[in-house]
């Protein structure tokens, strides 16, 4: 398991990296909203889930979109706009999808998904399967009407869902305490009657054990909705690919106390040195091939400007 | 003998037929499923199906739309009712956001086989929040289809059409027109979108209807037979995938253009029609053109304005009389109590 892991949350700071530094070279033609610093609760939470559980995901969705499994190349050539991207060059970073592996979408509007989710939810109940689905949003989404609207009827239907508020403590630039009262999230979504709980210190072990336990739950004793907050931190800048401490709405001193508990060495530390070793040379090569699988791909034609507007039948 | 639904009878038994061949299929809404069934329209269908595919929901018309479309993107085929299109607007982001994107967005992967009923009509007092019909709205928007039908036989075959479309469906209902009869066959048919209908063949002036609109400009038609003119009316059914060449082909053989819209006219269906069958016909002919619709004021409550507010079918003739005799004196008919009830016979 901690191999599973410690590649996970390699792959996401590694392939996040690459993009930062590819950025200034203008090939990438899509905004980006790197998930740096926040990797473990993708990780966490998705190596709990079965291949065919689904997730819905915030445009903070890069780290999401791997631990669920989506199509690396596909994500790539996504960003650079290219044909062969996940979503023909047409989503770009804010709208990753790739359904064939239970990853749904994101959106740029925030806290959109957790609605869309739910919805899945039902269906996965009328259906009677058995599968679980996850909805990824951050503290930002919570102060959106849809956030509350979602969680009053995921728990009034008892549907299979699992929420996860990322909470990285600031919308854009503006702290979490300038615009809720209070630091409860978590008390506020048990409020609904979902089952509720935090975890504050990014442990990515932890949030694994949360989540197989909770899907587990809902999957057997049909249990209903599950929250969790997960307090976490982003490294870099809202959007881009830079560091923002010297804007003056954070510190660096308060960055470096998650920077210390930085989920990827904790991990390293589990596996022996030859296991990372592998691990670490099949992920580079991975992201190496998938950067010159974009750069090799070809832009869409004209024509396919007017495709897919629609669905046929 | 042929048999006669009401509007009404007409969403209510392509709902019913449509659960009954297609278990994806799932009605939601406020009062769905309470005594009064939506004035009607899906009664019997809880007491049929049970609480699983038709169900009451929260006052949440934002997320309850995301959760429609969440179930869509599942696999489902969801109904979302909404006693009055006035509470769209708590829904435009989910409708024009998610629900008109998500095909093109994510590159084909995924679609929205989504229905929205919504109801609109003339107001009775019930004021400025509960008498828009805002379907051009939703005509903006690529990635959306929007119906209005005006005749029982209409409202059976589009909702079919619409709740086996893979995309969302805005279906616009006007509830002056539920209590309107005509044949509606038995079977499940569907009514192909981007179709419009001659309802009436003429040779003067082409009269657009829409919404309820087709019922004034039928009687309309009717008060200017009675003076020599023959008007041609066209229901456009669609309005978005319009049909336009239906009609621009009626607009070159009567050379005028009267589109009489159930809305305001500022961006509205009437400027779309009458911008597009411009575009098709400059230059080659001249055509005189026209719009009618509401005042452009929020709606009042007294009827003493209301009147005002609304247009009417000796209106619309008064104005077709205008545009084609521009020297004679101010014409409008006198009321004829016999056009109270113009019926909608067929054939189709």
């Amino acid at each position: 398991m901690y191999e599973k892991l410690y590649k996970s949350l390699y792959k996401i700071r590694c392939v996040e990296k690459e993009i930062a530094r590819v950025y200034p070279s203008d090939k990438i033609k899509s905004p980006i909203h790197l998930s740096i610093g926040q990797e473990a609760i993708a990780v966490g939470v998705c190596e709990a889930l079965k291949k065919d559980d689904v997730i819905f995901g915030s445009y903070r969705g890069h780290a999401q979109y791997l631990a669920k499994g989506g199509d690396l190349n596909g994500m790539i050539a996504e960003l650079y706009g290219k044909k062969t991207g996940c979503s023909k060059g047409k989503g770009g970073s804010m709208h990753l999808a790739d359904v064939r592996h239970g990853v749904m979408g994101t959106s740029a509007i925030v806290g959109t998904t957790i609605a869309n989710a739910v919805g899945y939810a039902y269906a996965m109940k009328y259906q009677q399967r058995d599968t679980v689905v996850v909805s990824f949003f951050g503290d930002g989404a919570v102060d959106e009407g849809v956030f509350h609207e979602s969680l009053n009827f995921a728990a009034l239907k008892k549907l299979p869902i699992l929420f996860i508020c990322e909470n990285n403590g600031y919308a854009i630039h503006s702290p979490q305490l300038t615009r809720q009262v209070k630091d409860n999230i978590t008390e506020r979504a048990a409020t609904y009657g979902v089952s509720a709980a935090r975890i504050e210190n990014n442990d990515v072990l932890e949030i694994f054990n949360f989540t197989k336990e909770a899907v587990e739950a809902m999957r057997i004793k049909k249990t209903g909705p599950v929250f969790l907050e997960c307090k976490t931190y982003r490294w870099k800048e809202h959007v881009g690919p830079n560091e923002d401490y010297n804007l003056g709405y954070r510190s660096l001193r308060e960055a470096d106390i998650w920077m210390k508990n930085d989920q990827l060495p904790r991990i390293a530390s589990m596996i022996t040195e030859g296991t990372r070793l592998d691990i670490e040379a099949q992920v580079d090569l991975e992201i190496s091939l998938a950067f010159q699988f974009a750069e090799n791909s070809p832009f869409p034609d004209g024509n396919e400007l007017f495709i897919d507007v629609m669905a046929g039948d | 003998m042929e048999r006669s639904l009401s509007f009404i009878e007409a969403i209510c038994e392509a709902t019913r037929q449509e659960m009954d061949i297609d278990p994806s299929v799932i009605v939601m809404g406020l009062g769905v499923d309470d005594p009064k069934a939506i004035l009607g329209t899906t009664q019997g269908i809880a007491q049929r199906f049970g609480p699983d595919r038709i169900f009451d929901t929260p006052l949440s018309e934002d997320g309850m739309t995301g959760v429609a479309i969440g179930m869509a993107l599942a696999g489902l085929r969801p109904i979302h009712v909404h006693t009055r299109m006035d509470f769209l607007l708590l829904a435009m982001n989910q409708l024009v956001n998610v629900a008109a994107k998500t095909h093109y967005m994510y590159g084909g992967q995924e679609s929205v086989p989504l229905v929205v009923r919504a109801i609109i009509g003339k107001s009775w007092g019930q004021g400025a929040q509960h008498s828009q019909a805002l379907y051009s709205y939703f005509m903006h928007i690529p990635g959306l289809k929007v119906v209005v039908p005006t005749t029982p036989y209409d409202a059976k075959g589009c909702l079919i059409e619409a709740i086996r479309d893979n995309n969302p469906v805005i279906f616009v209902e006007h509830r002056l027109l539920y209590f309107q009869k005509c044949p509606v066959p038995e079977q499940l048919y569907a009514i192909q979108p981007g179709k419009a209908r001659v309802t009436v063949v003429g040779k003067d002036i082409t009269l657009i209807g829409i919404s309820y609109m087709q019922l004034e400009c039928l009687r309309a038609q009717k008060y200017l037979e009675g003076v020599g003119i023959s008007a041609e009316v066209i229901d456009p059914i669609w309005l978005s995938p319009l049909d336009i060449t239906t009609i621009v082909n009626s607009v070159r053989k009567t050379k005028r253009l009267l589109v009489a819209d159930n809305a305001w006219l500022t961006c509205g269906a009437s400027a779309e029609i009458i911008a597009q069958v411009v575009e098709s016909i400059q230059g080659t002919c001249d055509i005189q053109v026209k719009r009618m619709g509401f005042a452009y004021t929020p709606c009042p409550t007294t009827p003493a304005l209301e009147d005002q507010f609304y247009p009417n079918a000796r209106q619309v003739a008064s104005e077709v009389h205008k545009m084609i005799l521009p020297d004679a004196p101010l014409w409008i008919p006198d009321y004829r109590a016999d056009l109270k009830a113009v019926e909608f016979k067929g054939p189709f």
